[in-house]
């Protein structure tokens, strides 16, 4: 089976954050980075990580959702959250292995990122800027993808190190 | 509320531990905008008629750190820091890039006005529509890279503490200060980002004054509602449109200059402005991009510009040592000016600025200063506690630190270039005139890597001579008042410089409109509400401070040193015609409506609805 999948290289992360203010558009109407389906963490200056869910192999969330608010798009495989029925319990960040979905800001519902139906607007605006961090592939499933589904902290440590040596050891 | 300010700003009293939240009237917000504009009037409203014996380092003394309605939603996100300048005695629109600009917003507020003193170190932590003084003992004394780290740390765990249920908590956005601003160096500046800064005007010496080490802000809101949203987001890709087609800034931003700007233009300060040619191709930029540009692309929020990139050394003695190119200004302040035009030097240096919270272009300046003073007899090896040389990073290493702790000499050039040389005069026994001649500082105010002897740079006769905020190079005055009113908007928009040139001017002004929905027109503002800001804060300039009361026309003037002929290079003999400048500062002075001494007439205060000044300016005509 092949999909659509948004590869993430992020040492082209220049932390401009557009992505975030794109997917608001998209979403929310308006800019609002919080409510953004990707975050852009920057736990020390340079060292940005673009933080969005990477349609693991097994969905962890959806299995986790006790009144099965979320569910896999067959076209695109992404999350969608039935945003009626989510009790905001918070369930599938818990059970993701990189704590990607979160709360809505406004609402306190489960908040993922949908593919923009196959087309996703971050993906435009990164490439626009030629830093091509985030890039959507088609692909065969892959295992791998699930790795990618890290806690953006821990990402973080391994990039500063990879940027600076041993001194990124110290700097988160 | 106009469209694009969060419609709230926060008032503390230090003192009192008080936190009180306020709004303008939309006819203030109108006339001062936000940012640098706002500030000089809340500091006028602050301080008043009290402002020439008002001390800026006492508790009275406002500190302003405020967004514009243009900031976080025009590309380039950016913070003002203002208030009485503690090296100028007048205001300073003294802007960083950084993220606590827009999560201010985010969460619900458009700036905060500081009052009084600490009893003990603090910082303020900004949440969704509510503030808190946070103890910040634990902090005190650790240089930048640390505050940073452990502030963003404990910032983002007390948050998740708070309210667990809601997924990751993501970074805060903060302004802090190093030892230079604890310590009170008079030039110190407000950090942000380990390398970025609002060095201008000495605000890190006024919140060390205030024991304020640092302003912390998380949001989960939106970005303030703008007037015409759809004309705001059509506007918004357009813009970016424009700064992505800038391929020369994005590729290099201002870290091919260090080179470019000696080579080509001549207006680089080398060894305290003696020389402003080199020809150094060491210090070219592919030698810093090749060996220490850790990423080529780095932006602040809402920025396609991505003039910054970050440098980081590997090996040797300076070993993690992190900052960003560094850009033109620490290439020069940093580098040429103390004689050094080794890449790993200099970028070692400019951390070292940046750490101890040094503004990287007034501190430096200072230390070159003290160099040039040992160069002619004036200081000694006793007075350092050394043997100081040009070109060597140990010598520039030690005074940075000596100044950032006011150790030995550093105790007296903490005071500042200008400053100091007062101080140096009284204790070698000389007339400040003989050490004045060697200080490069317009109004206090140390003046920024680009001369004007050359007259080929963008720097010109009146550019820091008639400006109000002096030698910010980020400011400064021509004949005819359009760069000047520039940056005035953009600092009171509140947006970075690197996003407003390359775009069209008139995309801009739309950009405000559709934004705050007021009726505003490029001409508007370079005819009214440009020229009323700039007329504030030359009043407030020219009203001084105790023991420091700027002279009209003799003061209004370059450097001793802009006036000596230079020395090398292509441009050689050249130097600042003293008539162009005498007949181009009365022709400023024409074009603001201010009187041949400089002082904004009475007339001219009541057409800018200044009239609240005139009691004050009668004075000094």
């Amino acid at each position: 089976m092949t999909s659509i999948w948004i590869v993430r290289d992020y040492e082209n992360c220049s932390g401009c954050r557009r992505c975030e203010l794109a997917c608001s558009f998209h979403h929310e109407g308006w800019m609002w980075p919080e409510a953004s389906r990707v975050r852009v963490f920057m736990p020390f200056p340079g060292v940005e990580v673009p933080h969005l869910c990477a349609q693991c192999d097994d969905y962890p969330c959806v299995e986790s959702c006790p009144v099965d608010a979320l569910s896999v798009d067959a076209d695109t495989t992404a999350v969608i959250v039935d945003r009626d029925a989510c009790t905001s319990c918070g369930a599938c960040y818990r059970a993701c292995p990189g704590t990607v979905p979160f709360l809505h800001p406004a609402d306190n519902k489960a908040t993922i990122c949908d593919l923009c139906g196959g087309d996703p607007e971050c993906v435009k605006v990164c490439k626009e800027a030629g830093y091509n961090c985030l890039r959507l592939v088609h692909e065969g499933m892959s295992p791998n993808r699930k790795l990618f589904s890290r806690n953006p902290i821990e990402v973080a440590k391994d990039l500063a190190v990879k940027m600076f040596g041993e001194k990124g050891e110290e700097v988160i | 509320m106009p469209g694009g300010y969060a419609g709230k700003w926060l008032e503390v009293d230090l003192s009192k531990d008080k936190i009180e939240e306020v709004t303008y009237s939309d006819k203030i917000l109108e006339q001062y905008f936000g940012g640098r504009g706002l500030a000089a009037k809340i500091a006028w409203d602050k301080v008043g008629d009290k402002w020439s014996e008002m001390d800026p380092l006492a508790p009275e003394s406002p500190l302003m750190v405020y967004t514009g309605p243009m900031t976080a939603i025009y590309p380039g996100t950016r913070i003002c820091v203002s208030g009485k300048s503690p090296v100028s005695m007048g205001t300073v629109g003294s802007t960083a890039a950084t993220e606590l600009a827009n999560e201010m917003k985010s969460a619900g507020y458009d700036g905060v006005t500081f009052m009084g003193k600490a009893d003990k170190p603090v910082y303020l932590l900004i949440t969704d529509n509510s503030a808190e003084l946070v103890d910040a003992s634990h902090l005190w004394g650790l240089d930048g890279e640390k505050t940073l780290i452990k502030l963003n740390k404990e910032v983002t765990d007390e948050l998740t503490k708070r309210k667990p249920n809601v997924g990751l908590w993501k970074d805060p956005g903060m302004i802090y200060i190093g030892p230079a601003g604890e310590n009170l160096i008079r030039n110190a500046a407000v950090l942000a980002k380990i390398c970025h800064a609002a060095g201008y005007g000495g605000y890190g010496s006024l919140m060390g004054s205030k024991n304020l080490k640092a302003v912390v802000a998380k949001g989960r809101g939106t970005l303030p509602v703008v007037d015409a949203p759809e004309a705001t987001i059509l506007l918004w890709k357009k813009t970016h449109e424009h700064l992505m087609a800038r391929s020369a800034m994005r590729r290099q931003g201002t870290g091919y200059a260090g080179y470019a700007v000696g080579a080509d233009t001549s207006s680089e300060p080398i060894r305290n402005w003696q020389e402003e040619w080199h020809d150094e191709k060491s210090f070219g930029g592919p030698m810093f991009e090749t060996r220490f540009w850790v990423k080529k692309k780095w932006a602040d929020f809402n920025c396609t510009t991505n003039c910054m990139k970050v440098s980081c050394i590997k090996t040797g003695p300076w070993k993690g040592d992190i900052t960003d190119m560094p850009d033109y200004e620490l290439q020069a302040y940093c580098g040429t000016n103390f004689g050094i035009f080794d890449p790993e030097a200099n970028i070692h240096l400019s951390a070292l600025a940046d750490q101890l919270g040094h503004s990287g272009i007034n501190g430096p300046n200072t230390a070159g200063f003290a160099v040039e003073l040992h160069q002619r007899g004036i200081l000694s090896d006793e007075d350092f506690g050394f043997k100081p040389k040009w070109g060597d990073v140990e010598t520039f290493d030690k005074i940075l630190r000596m100044m950032a702790y006011r150790e030995g000499i550093g105790d007296v050039l903490a005071e500042g270039t200008y400053k100091a040389a007062f101080l140096i005069a009284k204790m070698k026994g000389k007339k400040p005139e003989e050490l004045l001649k060697y200080a490069v500082h317009v109004k206090g105010i140390e003046v920024g890597a680009h001369g004007t002897r050359s007259d080929a740079d963008y720097t010109h006769d009146i550019s820091y001579a008639a400006s109000v905020q002096g030698g910010d190079h980020t400011s400064v005055a021509s004949d005819g008042y359009n760069d000047m009113s520039g940056a005035v908007f953009t600092d009171s928009a509140v947006f970075c410089n690197f996003t407003y040139y390359g775009v069209p001017q008139s995309l801009v002004f739309d950009f405000a409109k559709a934004i705050t929905g007021f009726p505003m027109t490029l001409h508007g503002w370079r005819s009214v509400t440009g020229p009323r800001i700039v007329t504030l804060q030359k009043a407030l300039l020219m009203m001084g401070g105790p023991g420091l009361k700027w002279e009209p026309i003799k003061d209004d003037d370059n450097p001793p040193r802009f006036y000596e002929p230079l020395p090398s290079g292509p441009y050689k003999g050249k130097t600042t015609d003293k008539a162009v400048v005498d007949q181009k500062l009365q022709a400023y002075f024409d074009t603001l409506g201010w009187d041949n001494r400089g002082i904004p007439t009475k007339e001219t205060l009541k057409k800018l609805d200044l009239a609240f000044l005139e009691k004050s300016m009668a004075k000094l005509r």
